[in-house]
């Protein structure tokens, strides 16, 4: 062994000591998370030990993604930004073409592996938002807004057309925190929530019947109790009969006797809620909490612009699946198919949420440096 | 114009770090509010929903008892539950009804009378609750639908008990059957007892003492899944079987009167005068009452209800007869109680009777008459003559007073259902009835039980038995001891108290005794033959009554077929001076009384005496102080 190989050796240790690339406080929550998750996995899918290692492994690849994207410089990203967002519409477009899923186009088969290019858009778009914006002055002005808006609803209404309005929304609200963050004007911000609210009738009129029902079983789940209300009604159910301390691991009856639909994937928190009670329930949410506070603080001491604004996007975006999925759960929001992060069974989620975070993990590796 | 505005880092990092805090206050103030919405539903609601989430996943299942079994006075089994396996359906996991059944139909044969009853039980279920479809299913149709269960999703072979009558035809009426529950039973049956119960009694001891023998039914918590099908049982309460009945009758009488009756129509009862218990209860013809357990074909029920035997009519306890003859020892009773006639007065029998002032004659048995007679020769000849002058000094005020004490025109309250009453005949009851005045001639002939009379074998077998317990009347009953657990004693039912004594004095009783005696014993009886190789002294009296008028166009017809044209009757006790056993005969059609009722009434003395010798299967504990 050479001298300068030692040499190299040395310098790299002691960088990854002194300077860790990775956020050990995130790091941590994120593997105490995914780590409670496969637990209730294991229990909601009734000791099914099959399902219980295929997440875990999807785990694995989405942690293995998410320490390669975090050696990639946000400068680098930066620069990649326009291909890749240009890249997933593509993918959006041939899903439209040639997808398969139930129902709906969602699904592309590149004969090694099934995904959603929808998961790509959602880290993809807000990128390519604070790729423009951070060549823009901010705050920005309407001109800038109008180019963000194309941006934004490309990619959006070609995932609303497959149809699959949950995640449109989602990317929606990952572009509009881009925009928030870079500084937009609080009287603009007015201006458009107001007319979107004007608009909203009219809305009601674009959406799919089975979407209208949904929001209408949210307002009254009584009303049809054995269709389209029993979601709703049995994960209300499974969470009130938990009580405050719940009723033990492995113990939901609501999940293990099946009254429970989807319990692996967009339903587990009502599991997890059944089984470990209030007291459960908050510590997660303080969780949740802190991996989006933690998020912000990243966005915060990021280098540049660019950096900032998708860091924050990422962040927010994560706690807006928490809040939809928790919503759900609780019956506060509508039943739309989004998962509860790294709890819910799936690979393409789990997947592209590492991802994200191995993007905070760069720019945090990348932070301004505080003079001391 | 290319020239870009000059960026201001330091300004645009403070605006993020603004909008930063101020998007997670947003946060942290959505996640409260997620947080207290779970506060609501873990804290708040969290009874109504626990209380919902076990409505969710336990279901009650109620367990039908096993029915009490019914057994004679000796042990003889009447009434047993065997194991059998039935075709069960939850209407909620088929598809296609309409093509299940149709399915079922080639594969094990099913009847319309199945499918109708089938509709008609599940609308009163829910449709996760399982319907019986049919009953009884032979080893060949298990294996030809377990080989295409597969077909027959929601489809179950499920085992239960089942009634069995192993007496068959002989206990029909009197043990009656169970069936299965219908409209009517649930108006009158307790819902939450009848739960899991697919039967209940119809008739005869199964209706009467259905309580008795119904049991208590348990239940079963089950866990279910959404599917509502069960997983485990967390609790279960056993069901309490029905009691066992000891009953009154001695299994070897009723089957030798049956016998005896050889399908001709009839009835017959046999009591212990003593103490009431009913010994026989015979309805000829009869039928099997395994029939009806599980639903009678409409075949065979058309078959039932077009005989010309009316074999569904039970004959002991709602058969009408007119008594004829065998009224008069009580007529005599009346006599001498309330003081017209002594034992010895001798009453003229001329051959015809002339009401004082009146033109028609009321006629003898025997032409010419039968001279003088007194009391005892009154009752062995049978003289027509002697009754009619005693029921016109009595008249029939004072006739159907007296008649009354033997039980005549009431039920006797035997422990069944749908006894009928009889006919006494009174002034009260012809006006009630037709709404016309009395007249003398229908008290004469009511003194030899003919005219508006009616009885049924039970009550004329009530009225003997008084006779043969010197007066003393017990109301007849059939239940003798109930058994409330296996391997328990039998527990003797109370019995009631009797009536008080019809005679005032011994001489009276002495005097229709010695009449009673001399018409099985006496040369001049009108049963003569009945007493021959009987280890005991019979008392008795024949009856024959006209069964049509002789003015009709029916009686020259009938007149040609002699066995047509009467209705016969016999009662007797036996042995004469300390009767255990009081036996009345009631035949729809034959010669006379003494021909053909009496050796019925021997049939079953015979079948008694057998019991007087060979000790019982299970000795139950006596009813009576001992004497």
């Amino acid at each position: 062994m050479n001298a300068s190989a030692l040499n190299w050796l040395r310098y790299r240790t002691g960088l990854v000591l002194r300077k860790p690339r990775l956020d050990l406080a995130l790091l941590g929550a994120l593997v105490l998370l995914a780590a409670i998750g496969l637990a209730t996995q294991y229990s909601a899918s009734d000791l099914n030990a099959t399902q219980a290692t295929n997440q875990a492994i999807r785990l694995a690849l989405g942690a293995i993604l998410l320490v390669m994207i975090s050696h990639v410089p946000p400068s680098t990203l930066r620069n990649w930004t326009p291909w890749l967002f240009i890249g997933s519409v593509g993918l959006l477009l041939l899903v439209e073409l040639l997808g398969e899923g139930r129902g709906a186009h969602r699904w592309l088969d590149l004969g090694f592996v099934r995904f959603q290019p929808s998961e790509l858009v959602k880290l993809s778009m807000p990128m390519m938002v604070a790729w423009y914006l951070s060549q823009r002055p901010l705050p920005p002005g309407w001109g800038a807004l109008i180019v963000v808006a194309a941006l934004i609803a490309i990619p959006a209404g070609l995932v609303a057309h497959q149809p699959d309005l949950g995640t449109a929304l989602l990317i929606v609200a990952a572009g509009l925190f881009v925009v928030f963050l870079a500084g937009m004007a609080w009287w603009r911000i007015g201006l458009i929530v107001g007319s979107v609210a004007a608009a909203a009738p009219v809305a009601w009129h674009f959406l799919h019947e089975y979407q209208r029902n949904r929001v209408r079983m949210l307002l009254d789940p009584d009303s049809d109790p054995l269709g389209l209300g029993w979601h709703i009604i049995q994960s209300k159910i499974a969470v009130g009969s938990g009580g405050m301390w719940g009723k033990g691991w492995h113990r939901s009856t609501q999940s293990r006797l099946e009254f429970l639909p989807e319990h692996t994937t967009d339903f587990i928190l009502s599991v997890f809620a059944e089984e470990w009670g209030l007291v459960g329930v908050l510590l997660l949410l303080a969780l949740y909490a802190f991996i989006i506070g933690r998020s912000l603080w990243i966005a915060a001491n990021a280098k540049d612009t660019y950096s900032r604004l998708l860091a924050g996007a990422l962040g927010l975006s994560f706690f807006v699946y928490v809040i939809v999925n928790g919503g759900m759960i609780a019956g506060l929001l509508p039943v739309v198919g989004v998962p509860l992060p790294l709890m819910s069974y799936g690979g393409t989620s789990a997947v592209s949420i590492l991802a994200g975070f191995g993007v905070l993990m760069s720019i945090h590796a990348h932070r301004r440096r505080v003079a001391a | 114009m290319k020239s870009r505005p000059l960026r201001d880092s330091r300004h645009e990092a403070d605006l993020f770090a603004r909008r930063a805090v101020v998007a997670f206050l947003m946060i942290v103030l959505a996640l409260g509010v997620l947080g207290a919405r779970f506060w609501y539903l873990q804290v708040v609601q969290h009874e109504e929903f626990e209380a919902r989430s076990d409505a969710n996943r336990i279901l009650t299942r109620p367990l039908a008892p096993a029915r009490g079994l019914i057994y004679d006075r000796n042990g003889v089994l009447l009434a047993e539950n065997v194991a059998a396996f039935r075709l069960e359906v939850i209407p909620e996991q088929v598809d296609d009804m309409p093509a299940l059944l149709a399915g079922l139909r080639d594969t094990i044969g099913l009847s319309d009378d199945d499918v109708e009853r089938f509709q008609a039980l599940r609308r009163g279920k829910r449709s996760y609750q399982s319907v019986p479809l049919r009953l009884k299913l032979g080893e060949e149709e298990i294996a030809r639908f377990e080989i295409n269960r597969w077909r027959f999703r929601g489809v179950d072979v499920v085992p239960y008990l089942t009634r069995y009558y192993p007496r068959g035809h002989a206990f029909g009426h009197l043990v009656g059957y169970v069936g299965r529950i219908d409209a009517g039973d649930l108006e009158r049956l307790d819902a939450a007892r009848y739960a899991g119960s697919s039967h209940a009694g119809k008739t005869g001891i199964e209706r009467a003492y259905e309580d008795l023998l119904h049991g208590e039914p348990g239940y079963e918590l089950v866990e279910v899944n959404a599917d509502r099908r069960p997983l485990r049982v967390l609790e279960r309460v056993a069901p309490t079987p029905g009691r066992n009945l000891y009953l009154t009758v001695d299994a070897r009488i009723q089957e030798a009167g049956m016998r005896a009756f050889a399908d001709r129509p009839g009835g017959s009862v046999a009591m212990d005068p003593r103490n009431g218990e009913v010994l026989a209860m015979v309805s000829a013809p009869s039928f099997d009452p395994n029939l009806f357990v599980n639903g009678i074909s409409r075949i065979d029920y058309k078959s039932l209800l077009d005989s010309p035997g009316k074999p569904l009519l039970d004959r002991a306890l709602r058969g009408t007869y007119m008594p004829g003859s065998t009224i008069k020892p009580f007529i005599a009773a009346a006599g001498l109680e309330l003081g017209l006639r002594r034992p010895g007065d001798l009453i003229a029998s001329t051959g015809e009777y002339f009401i004082p002032g009146q033109k028609r004659g009321y006629r003898d048995i025997r032409a010419g008459g039968h001279g003088r007679v007194d009391l005892v020769q009154s009752i062995a000849q049978s003289v027509n003559s002697y009754y009619y002058s005693l029921a016109y000094e009595l008249n029939i005020d004072r006739l159907s007073e007296f008649l009354a004490r033997f039980g005549f025109g009431a039920p006797t309250g035997i422990d069944l259902i749908g006894e009928a009453t009889g006919v006494l005949p009174s002034r009260e009851w012809k006006r009630a009835r037709m709404n016309q005045p009395w007249y003398p001639g229908e008290t004469v002939i009511a003194g030899i039980g003919q005219g508006y009379w009616v009885v049924t074998p039970l009550q004329l077998a009530q009225g003997v038995s008084t006779l043969a317990a010197r007066g003393v009347r017990h109301p007849p009953h059939l239940l003798r001891a109930v058994q409330n657990g296996v391997g328990e004693a039998p527990v003797p039912v109370p019995r009631q108290a009797p009536h008080a004594p019809v005679f005032s004095d011994p001489a009276n009783w002495a005097a229709i005794h010695e009449g009673m005696i001399a018409v099985v014993n006496g040369p001049t009886g009108t049963a003569r033959t009945l007493g021959e190789g009987f280890p005991h002294t019979i008392a008795g009296k024949t009856g024959t009554a006209e069964r049509y008028s002789r003015t009709t166009e029916a009686w020259t017809h009938i007149s040609q077929v002699p066995i047509e044209r009467h209705q016969v009757l016999f009662e007797c006790y036996t042995p004469a001076d300390d009767a255990r056993i009081a036996v009345v005969v009631a035949l729809e059609a034959g010669r006379g009384g003494g021909r053909d009722a009496a050796p019925i009434a021997r049939q079953m003395l015979d079948a008694w005496l057998v019991g007087e010798v060979e000790p019982p299967l299970t000795p139950l504990p006596a009813t009576d102080p001992p004497r």
